[in-house]
């Protein structure tokens, strides 16, 4: 019995009328887990009930505990007739399970109906007392922490990161069980949400033990999905990066709440091995090895059938010990191997962060992706999910052949996605091939000398560019040149990454939001017709899609892309693709090269004429592009380099027609990477379609900009103001004679106005820029694209906008060497705490000017306002990893949740615009509820992972689900920060996370 | 390709000030964007049509949902589904029960029921304000008399607590409450000079003094007394305001109240002649307004008689506002040398009011 989960329903309020008679409501509340149920007593004629109740406890095993979430169903007292159910509640307890997180969840949360959305109010408090568990073999694995940020979280610090951890787990899906027929829409979508709860309660147990197994103690980059496959069941499988995470004994020790022991805190820091160099050199064997081999009961399908027979198919050593730069060759290839070796004992050497602590990323190689088309079929055991792993199984090993083929033995940035169309579905997987430094994937297994080598060796802020693979023998055809930076080591002419921006990385200039956009008709077929058909277009969308980047980016006059993101969604008679990226001009690449047009009969000359003029047209964007992004490379003449001048004979045929045959679809970005000219020959109308839409991208207006990773290259100085937003919108087509042209500029003008709205929105918040900004694309029916977007807007402050480029190369450069001296004295020192100093210096700088006395006082007025009258605390949700202007000082752990929500009266309710505006804004609702019930004050890595979206207007009925993740935090501004050290004595044993309580 | 749907929701919600304003004012979102697109807007944001309809609906579908917040301010307060700054909240609540000058002055003094509201049909045309915001206004001040109605205590208090209005919109929402309980005539063609804050400002002193809750002290009996402490008129004051009738009824009291106040007055007021010669209508139509209020068609009548027998000979003459100041405050403090008169507090509870009111009511 090793918990004991105790609940207390304390009060109501706002509760709907439930008696028209009296106009008052006789409630009570049900109180489940697991099986067992508890109920208070009614508390007659009121809508503010004060239930006040014992404390309802339960005994259960933690396995329960993790899986099971807690129901709270507020009912109306019927003496004649069966008591109606007001709404329910679920509350996931994980988050006290583990000790450093929450401690015990309290609040108002919203009473939640299906059929009817919020309702009222209840206040409920939970705690857990957990009894220690001694059993070795147990099913639980409580302890783990999760995290749904893909960077190491700020307060903590990486002592080895592990590696991949996958797991899916299938069922039936309850809306398709024979017993929906008979049951209300309440009664099936209540099934649904429950279901999908324990689910992923269990999923998230089974993660759990895996990173036990691996000796990890948490998993970040944690992305949890659903596939509803309809008929054919329900799938929930997630992802995630296990590591070991210490605490950092921080300036946040003085911070937390009188509840939560300082010992931990205290003590943390003597758990780790001071100085890993003393460590006895040589190989040393990895244990990791064993602990994978034993699962202790159950045994995971994919493990057992992928580990020997896939990895046989690519040769373990690879390009790895072929490869020899000029350079630093012995040193790499050693470097290689050792990594190597520490990677092959992974099955699958995937990350699914996207930054990383300094010196981590070695090199990267590119972009590798591998989509497959299967059938769906119905699953028929669900304790066996072993299709469903086989197949991505399948596409993992593919993916890892691809990063070997480009000389690397790791994949960041790593993510899985799905499309289901009916019975089709398009497995998706991308990231990006990496060498990693070995140095944080294994404890003690890297000579300390080896390590100063390599920090001496790799040039601050372009090491990552270089080349991984060898360059006598590339994987693809690439066009070379000696970086830009150190002149040392090979690059490649652009780069394309899944990943964040490194922190150390050399921009020129300012990024921006780089989108393509791709719509291809297909003929209505059923099963491997469909298939079938739906493959033979993939190659094709893969390659245009690549096109539209490649030539956006040189529109731009850029030369790299980051946070890659390619989603090719499948509808009844179309396939979209929507590739989402933003743009910057690494130092360390050439300068690409224009956009050449090229017409194909040459002997017309009003045709000439216009061929010119196109490329005056475009020759003016790129050059009004570079004056907007900043982008003015300082002037390096190419004898100095000695690169390859680049040939302009060199062109590209953009036939459509090209590999028809091919599968291998993965690499296709790169191919164009040898051009260094890019030409575009118009033989056709759809070229010159593809031309005219490259032109037809508005910029954002001025003092705007956007781009789709955590922060914006360029952009250092954001104000603590910042507005995270979901924007949907779904488009009726015309169905008459709908040709590609017509429904590529549908899907663009779609996407394009969605973005002006944003703009015009958000227009008060002026200098501002969009960062994550995450669309996502579905085909919800035969005639209609539904575009979902979600974002955050962050103000930032014009003037100190104006440094020079100069200056932030300088900084960075600096802080660059600081790191690695910093290195060298404690290289376990990862906090990732030393990062943020980068995206907001000069509020900092603000901050220790109030740190004068003047400034408690500052402190005092700002806050007394805000708290004045209103009783419900202001929670932030962010996409990005932190909050600018802030510390984040506690984890209290991951907010998951999944609501459905129908009508049956959508016209009554606003039309479907009405509908899902009111639901969307519940489920931010919810999630701050539950969020501030954990004691937190934001969500950050917040992401709407699913928003499916069902209308039938002739009926008046529509539904929808949503899922939504994020990790609950407490932060601290930064300026009452530092109020705070400076009367710590006094302020010690205060909640950091309300603000209003310092009022006087 | 038209959008079948199309939101934005955001962490905080977004609130444009000015579209809030179009929204209150009862315009269609098509007029709405219409008045929008005139403000200059598109060229000064370089957006287009498509772009402010959207936004425009957006907006008025977040108003539609916070309107059945608004109509209970508190709940706004204390509801999770919608984070807004305390800041923003307060300017939601008040601009949604700010209301026009023109339609209040159309209302004031009715009765809040049915009957009125077919009428805001003619209002709405009458006044060129949109039906739709006519029928909020009426609605607000409906909804704020059936709350405020049954509640013992201070008026202005008991609006601000259920409302969160700040002072000056909970003191006109008190005026406003106070006219329909006692249904005073404020449509007379004779009182159309009158604005909203002459009548309030009156409101004011008759709740600071002639309610019951003015006499400051608690009933004895609490359930005996069913009158509201601030809405209702003192009935015992209304009763025994008749034994004023003998300052106008006794002919030599009237005489000597003439004298006091004339030979206080002569070589200080510039219409002296007029006053000597119209003293005793003025003074007959002064305490014949009180021995009246027990009547409630006379209570209802109270403005249109102070109007004819005061303000619209004193005006007829040319009086000047200081003369007035100077009459009335004469007229009232000569009553306490009348030796044979023994309701002076009484009269200083009538007059006191009353002369405030009819300073406040003398102008053109």
């Amino acid at each position: 019995m090793p918990g004991k989960l105790k609940v207390k329903i304390v009060a109501g309020r706002h509760l709907p009328v439930m008696d028209r008679a009296s106009d008052l409501t006789d409630a009570f509340v049900e109180v489940k887990f697991g099986n067992t149920t508890f109920k208070t007593d009614v508390y007659h004629k009121s809508l503010n009930p004060q239930w006040n109740s014992e404390w309802f406890k339960f005994e259960v095993d933690d396995e329960d505990l993790q899986d099971e979430p807690l129901q709270i169903t507020v009912l109306d007292h019927d003496t004649y007739s069966a008591n109606d159910a007001i709404g329910k509640v679920y509350i996931d307890i994980d988050p006290l399970l583990y000790s450093e997180a929450a401690t015990v969840i309290s609040g108002w949360f919203p009473i939640y109906d299906t059929i009817h959305g919020i309702r009222g109010e209840i206040n409920v408090v939970v705690k857990v007392d957990l009894f220690n568990d001694l059993n070795r073999f147990r099913q639980s694995s409580c302890g783990v922490k999760f995290f749904c940020t893909t960077s190491i979280p700020k307060c903590y610090k990486a002592v080895i990161i592990h590696g991949f951890v996958e797991e899916l787990v299938v069922n039936e899906d309850p809306e398709y069980q024979w017993i929906d027929r008979i049951r209300t829409p309440r009664a099936s979508n209540e099934a649904r949400q429950r279901l999908i709860s324990l689910m992923s309660g269990e999923l998230q147990r089974k993660i759990g033990l895996k990173v036990l197994e691996m000796r990890g103690n948490a998993v970040v980059g944690y992305l949890q999905c659903f596939d509803l496959e309809g008929e054919s069941g329900l799938v929930v499988r997630a992802i995630g990066t296990a590591c070991t995470l210490d605490k950092l004994s921080s300036p946040a020790a003085f911070l937390p709440a009188c509840n939560s022991p300082s010992k931990e805190i205290k003590e943390i820091p003597f758990n780790e091995d001071p100085n890993p160099n003393t460590h006895s050199s040589g190989p040393s064997t990895p244990l990791k090895n064993q602990t994978y081999s034993f699962s202790p009961s159950k045994s995971y399908s994919r493990q057992s059938s992928s580990s020997d027979t896939d990895l046989s198919l690519t040769p373990k050593t690879g390009m790895g010990s072929g490869s020899a730069g000029k350079e630093g060759g012995p040193f790499k290839a050693l470097l290689r191997q050792q990594t190597q070796s520490a990677l092959e004992q992974r099955e699958f050497p995937f990350f699914t962060l996207t930054a990383f602590p300094p010196g981590f990323l070695v090199h990267v190689g590119g972009v590798v992706s591998a989509r497959s088309v299967k059938l769906l079929d119905r699953i028929h055991n669900p304790d066996e999910p072993e299709t469903r792993d086989a197949w991505w199984a399948e596409i993992r090993q593919e993916i890892k052949s691809h990063a070997k083929a480009l000389g690397c033995h790791a994949v960041v940035g790593y993510s899985e996605s799905t499309s289901i169309c009916e019975e089709v579905c398009i497995l998706s997987a991308s990231g990006t091939a990496a060498v990693l430094n070995p140095r944080f994937l294994q404890d003690g297994t890297v000579e300390g000398c080896l390590e100063q080598r390599l920090e001496e060796n790799l040039p601050a802020g372009c090491g990552f560019c270089h080349i991984p693979y060898d360059e006598l023998n590339m994987p693809f055809p690439a066009h070379l040149t000696y970086c830009y930076n150190c002149r040392k080591q090979k690059v490649p002419d652009v780069l394309f990454t899944t990943i964040d921006l490194p922190m150390d990385a050399t921009v020129i200039g300012k990024g921006c939001l780089i989108q393509a956009r791709l719509c291809r008709l297909k003929k209505k077929a059923q099963a491997e017709a469909n298939a079938t058909a739906i493959s033979n277009l993939l190659p094709f969308m893969e390659y245009e899609v690549h096109t539209q980047l490649m030539n956006k980016l040189k529109l731009k006059g850029m030369n790299a892309l980051f946070g890659l993101r390619i989603q090719i969604s499948v509808g009844e008679n179309m396939l979209m693709g929507l590739a989402s990226a933003t743009g910057v001009y690494l130092a360390a690449l050439p300068t690409p090269g224009g956009i050449q047009i090229a017409g194909k009969t040459p002997n017309d000359g009003s045709y000439e004429q216009h061929i010119s003029h196109m490329q005056k047209k475009i020759n003016d964007t790129i050059a009004k592009n570079k004056e907007l992004y900043e982008i003015n490379p300082p002037e390096i003449s190419e004898e100095i380099i000695g690169s390859p001048i680049p040939e302009p004979r060199q062109r590209s045929r953009l036939l459509r027609s090209q590999s028809e045959s091919s599968d291998e679809v993965t690499e296709l970005d790169l191919s164009h990477g040898k051009k260094d000219a890019f030409v575009l020959e118009i033989d056709d109308t759809d070229a010159m379609e593809d031309v005219h839409s490259l032109l037809t991208d508005v910029p954002p207006p001025s003092g705007f900009y956007s781009c789709n990773t955590e922060i914006m290259p360029g952009i250092n100085n954001w104000t603590s103001e910042i507005q995270m937003f979901t924007s949907v919108r779904v488009i009726r087509l015309s169905s008459l004679n709908l040709t590609n042209q017509a429904l590529n500029k549908n899907f663009n003008d779609l996407c394009e106005n969605l973005l002006k709205s944003l703009y015009f929105k958000l227009r008060s918040m002026i200098p501002c820029c969009l960062c994550h900004v995450n669309f996502t694309v579905s085909l919800p029916e035969d005639e209609l694209i539904q575009v979902t977007v979600t974002a955050v807007a962050i103000t930032f402050d014009k003037n100190q906008a104006l440094q020079t480029t100069k200056t932030h190369v300088e900084k960075s450069l600096q802080r660059a060497s600081t790191d690695n001296e910093e290195l060298l004295q404690f290289p376990l020192e990862l906090c990732s705490d030393s990062l943020p100093p980068h995206p907001f210096p000069p509020a900092k700088a603000v901050t220790v000017e109030k740190a004068s006395p003047m400034g408690e006082g500052n402190f005092r007025n700002r806050s007394t306002p805000s708290c004045a009258n209103s009783t419900v605390g202001v929670v932030k949700m962010t996409p990005l990893s932190f909050i600018p202007g802030a510390k984040i000082t506690k984890y209290l752990g991951i907010i998951n949740m999944f609501f459905i929500r129908e009508t049956t009266s959508l016209r009554e309710e606003g039309g479907v615009s009405g509908f899902l505006h009111a639901f969307i804004a519940e489920v931010f609702a919810m999630v701050r509820a539950h969020v501030a019930a954990l004691g937190g004050n934001a969500v950050v890595s917040y992401i709407m992972k699913q928003c499916v979206f069902m209308e039938n207007p002739n009926k008046n009925q529509a539904q929808c689900l949503i899922n939504v993740s994020g990790d609950a935090v407490v932060f601290v501004r930064e300026s009452e920060l530092e109020v705070i050290s400076t009367q710590q004595p006094a302020a010690n044993c205060q909640p950091a996370c309300t603000g209003g309580e310092v009022t006087t | 390709m038209a959008s079948e749907l199309d939101i934005f929701v955001g962490n905080t919600t977004l609130i444009d000030e000015d579209v809030y304003r179009l929204w209150l004012d009862g315009y269609s979102v098509s007029d709405a964007v219409a008045l929008r697109v005139r403000s200059g807007i598109l060229e000064q944001t370089g957006a287009t049509a498509a772009v402010l309809q959207s936004d425009t609906m957006d907006h008025y579908r977040t108003f539609q949902m916070l309107e059945r917040l608004l109509h209970a301010p508190p709940k706004l307060l204390h509801q999770l589904i919608f984070q807004i700054p305390p800041s923003r909240q307060a300017l939601l609540i008040e601009r949604y029960y700010t209301f026009d000058e023109a339609f209040v002055r159309e209302v004031l003094g009715k009765k809040l029921s049915k009957g009125t509201k077919k009428d805001l049909d003619d209002i709405s045309t009458k006044t060129g304000i949109t039906l739709k915001s006519c029928r909020r206004q009426f609605d607000n001040f409906k909804r704020v008399f059936k709350v405020v109605e049954e509640m013992r205590g201070s008026l202005v208090d008991n609006i601000q607590q259920h409302f969160l209005l700040s002072d000056r919109l909970a003191r006109d929402y008190a005026a406003i409450v106070f006219f329909a309980n006692n249904r005073f005539e404020t449509g007379k063609k004779k009182l159309q000079y009158l604005s909203f804050g002459d009548f309030a400002f009156c409101a004011e002193l008759m709740i600071q003094n002639w309610t019951l809750g003015a006499v400051g002290e608690a009933p004895t009996e609490p359930d005996s007394q069913v009158d509201d402490m601030d809405m209702d008129l003192d009935k015992e004051f209304l009763q025994d305001l008749k034994e004023l009738k003998v300052l106008v009824a006794d002919k030599d009291l009237l005489d000597l109240h003439k004298s006091l106040v004339c030979t206080a007055l002569r070589g200080k007021l510039g219409v002296f002649s007029e006053m000597e010669a119209n003293f005793k209508n003025l003074s007959r139509g002064l305490v014949n307004v009180a021995a009246k209020l027990t009547h409630n068609k006379d209570v209802r009548d109270l403005f249109v008689d102070l109007v004819e027998k005061f303000l619209e000979p004193c005006r007829s003459d040319h009086w000047p506002l200081s003369d007035v100041r100077l009459f009335l405050n004469q007229y009232s403090a000569s009553v306490h040398s009348l030796d044979g008169f023994r309701y002076q507090a009484l009269w200083d509870r009538y007059m006191g009011t009353l002369r405030g009111c009819l300073l406040r009511l003398y102008h053109d």
